[in-house]
């Protein structure tokens, strides 16, 4: 997979496009620094070292993150490093869902060994009997308190715990820590660019500008 | 950075100390700075600046950065006075220098004349705590006009024919056009709507230090890495800073105002950054401290001698909270709109600002806007069509082709003052200063329900005219959440119902100013910090002429 490198000068082009020379001869240096902060961040590599999880949880999680964004043709939970973001995140701002973390993962192969006997980790089992599995796990009823605002360590239900994080992990900004060279920006095609300039997109390539409306249309 | 500033004891008697750095505060410690006055700004929140700012959600969204914490400032919730209140975040607001301006939206509507003077052109609402304003539209145009080209707002005048009258045009053109707001515009006038270019608080063109728009799509929620957006940290604080009159003290957590026995302000008590108490003196004190927290700190300061609470003789303080009322409706298109790209909203119509009560059955209006508002894990865990599966590829196939095409319609609208909707002190749960949390009670007036729905199928009408290939809305139930903080000390001429006067001025305290959310008497259609600037360009003068008077004295 080819890593992202921002391309100072297109930066500089980009960006001075918009904004005119003037500004930016003042101001880039500030500029560049925090976009290059931004990205050095995100090319950083997460040790591969775990710091909460053991390694058969390391592998319990990674299976469970790639069933929730699987890989196919496009980068999955996997390619982004997810697993990493998890370990970080319940050192750090999510420590409080350690716990939920522990049964969930215990339940997890519980429920593996019922479905599938002799199979003791859901690691273990084949992608399909993960699905089946996982498809239990989130038919069961949701554990705990859910906040409308959702945010990781909210909800005290373990699949909703795992899913969010591993949705920040897979497409946050990489300066998060997730997301590893653009994986999951790769899925929803967000261009990883830092500044952008009109037209934006398919509909507002041929717009004329804005006109007052027609007299036909002015009942006002 | 520091170096040649001001900075103040807080045994210095200042002029003025304002409680607050966010719309409200920052305009006045410009102005009144500016003209001669020596002010301390006691903020709660840490001094960020653009450099600080990144597009790291788990820092923004997660650990708070640039916002109220709950776990550290928890707040209750009930929907009527006879229920108990229970734990739950229910609110929101900037806590950092510039406060909620630093995260805004940026969406940036003057109110209309009809917003000042609504309870006597519609008549007495049941259950609604509904009056006029003591002031007009005329005596805020000016202000308005000031707001515009002091703070940086990009908009075109005379677009939408339902604007009011206007002294000057905007000081620079409008923000590009997003493929959101191409498509919203085209849809809305076959129906035959008024869409016109969004007023933002955004740069379109560069000022001195501050860039215009990069649009690099990371705007709600986040701080603007290249000052682009036009909140008071990067348009009013550096000015006051530069005037050498103005020191911006943050991580300052104020917790009481001082009185005298002439029952006059002498200072605010505060806790530091390593929680040790201070009183900073001063001659006047205003708080600009937001809706949530101005009448907290006014229930905080209770005393022998204002046993309701400080400026409280009336018992309006922290009622009547007018959130605004929202609906949001989303469309997936078939092709790339790609509006991740740049600031939320580019088109907007008010078609509907003041709907006519006979023909729709209940009262107020609104405005519609297109937007997209979403980070992209934001995106993945609210904003795919319902019923599209939580996990597995059906979950990221639909990642993949919607992200790029969906935009929202935002519907944002009044909201009625409802007496018993209000912020209060919560008899049992403490901060972790261990001081009294806020409790919000609040329910929707049923009329602002019956809005959001009139309103939201109007939004979808627009998305079927659009040609979206799916749409849905999110359910129109009663707001359990605030961020619009509105209402809760009222500007009124009468003592017996209001808070404040026509100065900013308590009725009952005389060097004690008001200046926030807290002082709007109507909500508006959905975008109060423009006015909420604009009372603060006009308090700052008033305030300004009675000290020159010798009429402020502690």
């Amino acid at each position: 997979m080819k890593t992202y490198q921002p391309a100072r000068r297109d930066f500089l082009l980009q960006t001075s496009a918009i904004v005119g020379a003037a500004w930016m001869s003042a101001q880039w240096p500030a500029v560049i620094a925090a976009a290059q902060h931004a990205h050095a961040a995100a090319n950083a590599q997460t040790p591969p070292k775990f710091e909460v999880l053991a390694p058969e949880q390391a592998r319990q999680v990674q299976a469970v993150a790639s069933q929730i964004i699987p890989t196919d043709d496009l980068p999955g939970a996997r390619e982004a490093g997810v697993v990493y973001f998890i370990d970080r995140a319940l050192k750090t701002f999510a420590s409080d869902s350690w716990q939920t973390y522990r049964e969930g993962l215990t339940h997890l192969n519980q429920l593996t060994a019922m479905k599938y006997p002799g199979i003791s980790s859901f690691a273990d089992a084949t992608p399909e009997q993960q699905e089946t599995v996982m498809t239990e796990l989130v038919a069961e009823p949701p554990k705990g308190e859910s906040h409308r605002r959702i945010g990781p360590g909210d909800s005290d239900d373990f699949f909703q715990t795992i899913r969010v994080h591993t949705v920040f992990g897979f497409l946050a900004d990489p300066s998060a820590g997730g997301n590893r060279e653009y994986a999951g920006w790769k899925v929803v095609e967000r261009d990883p660019a830092h500044t952008f300039s009109p037209p934006f997109g398919y509909y507002d390539k041929d717009y004329p500008g804005w006109q007052a409306s027609s007299p036909e249309t002015d009942k006002k | 950075m520091n170096q040649g500033k001001v900075t103040y004891k807080p045994t210095d008697e200042v002029d003025f100390v304002i409680v607050g750095s966010g719309a409200a505060g920052g305009v006045l410690a410009k102005e009144l700075s500016s003209n001669g006055f020596r002010i301390v700004v006691l903020e709660q929140g840490p001094y960020l600046t653009a450099a600080d700012f990144s597009h790291n959600e788990i820092d923004v969204f997660i650990r708070h950065q640039l916002t109220n914490n709950p776990k550290l400032q928890p707040v209750t919730f009930r929907k009527t006075p006879q229920d108990k209140a229970k734990l739950q975040p229910s609110i929101m607001y900037g806590r950092c220098v510039g406060g909620s301006s630093v995260h805004f939206t940026a969406n940036f509507w003057r109110f209309h004349e009809i917003d000042f003077v609504e309870r006597t052109k519609v008549g007495e609402i049941p259950g609604a705590n509904f009056v006029d304003w003591p002031i007009t539209y005329n005596d805020l145009e000016r202000y308005y006009t000031k707001v515009e080209w002091e703070v940086g707002i990009s908009g075109l005048a005379g677009a939408s024919p339902f604007d009011p009258p206007r002294s000057k045009p905007y000081p620079m053109p409008p923000l590009p056009v997003k493929g959101s707001g191409v498509v919203f515009e085209r849809a809305a006038r076959k129906l035959g709507y008024h869409p016109f270019p969004a007023p933002m608080a955004i740069l379109s063109q560069p000022r001195p230090g501050r860039s215009a728009c990069i649009n690099c799509g990371f705007c709600l929620g986040f701080g603007c890495e290249v000052g682009a957006k036009s909140t008071s940290l990067s348009a009013m604080i550096p000015v006051a800073e530069a005037t050498g009159r103005c020191e911006i003290r943050p991580n300052c957590y104020v917790h009481r105002i001082e009185t005298n026995k002439n029952g006059h302000a002498t200072g605010v008590i505060y806790f530091d950054a390593k929680r040790n108490a201070h009183l900073q003196k001063a001659k006047a004190v205003i708080l600009c401290a937001n809706g949530a927290e101005t009448p907290r700190l006014l229930l905080l300061s209770a005393s022998s001698q204002f046993p309701n609470g400080l400026a409280n003789s009336s018992g309006v303080v922290g009622k009547n909270l007018m959130p605004n009322s929202a609906a949001i409706a989303y469309g997936v298109f078939d092709e790339p709109l790609n509006d991740y790209k740049g600031f939320a909203v580019s088109r907007v119509f008010h078609d509907f600002y003041e709907l006519d009560h006979d023909k729709v059955g209940f009262y107020g209006g609104g405005g519609l806007d297109a937007r997209f508002d979403f980070t992209p894990a934001g995106f993945a865990l609210s904003a795919l069509p319902p019923g599209t599966p939580k996990w597995g590829r059906e979950f990221k196939k639909a990642l993949h082709q919607n992200f790029t095409r969906t935009f929202e319609i935002f519907c944002h609208g009044t909201s009625l003052p409802v007496e018993s909707n209000s912020f209060s002190l919560d008899p049992d749960v403490k901060d972790d200063w261990g001081l009294p949390a806020l409790c919000m009670t609040y329910r929707d007036h049923p009329n602002d329900l019956k809005m959001m729905e009139w309103m939201k199928d109007r939004a979808m009408e627009v998305l079927d005219a659009a040609g979206a290939k799916t749409k849905w809305h999110a359910p129109i139930e009663e707001q359990q959440f605030a961020v619009h903080l509105l209402g809760t000390c009222r500007m009124g001429n009468d003592p017996k119902t209001s808070v404040i006067n026509t100065d900013h001025r308590t009725h009952d305290v005389p060097n004690l100013f008001l200046c926030d959310g807290s002082s709007l008497v109507t909500s508006g259609r959905g975008q109060p910090t423009m006015t909420i600037q604009a009372l603060a360009f006009r308090a700052a003068d008033r305030i300004t002429a009675l000290a020159k008077r010798g009429e402020i004295t502690s």
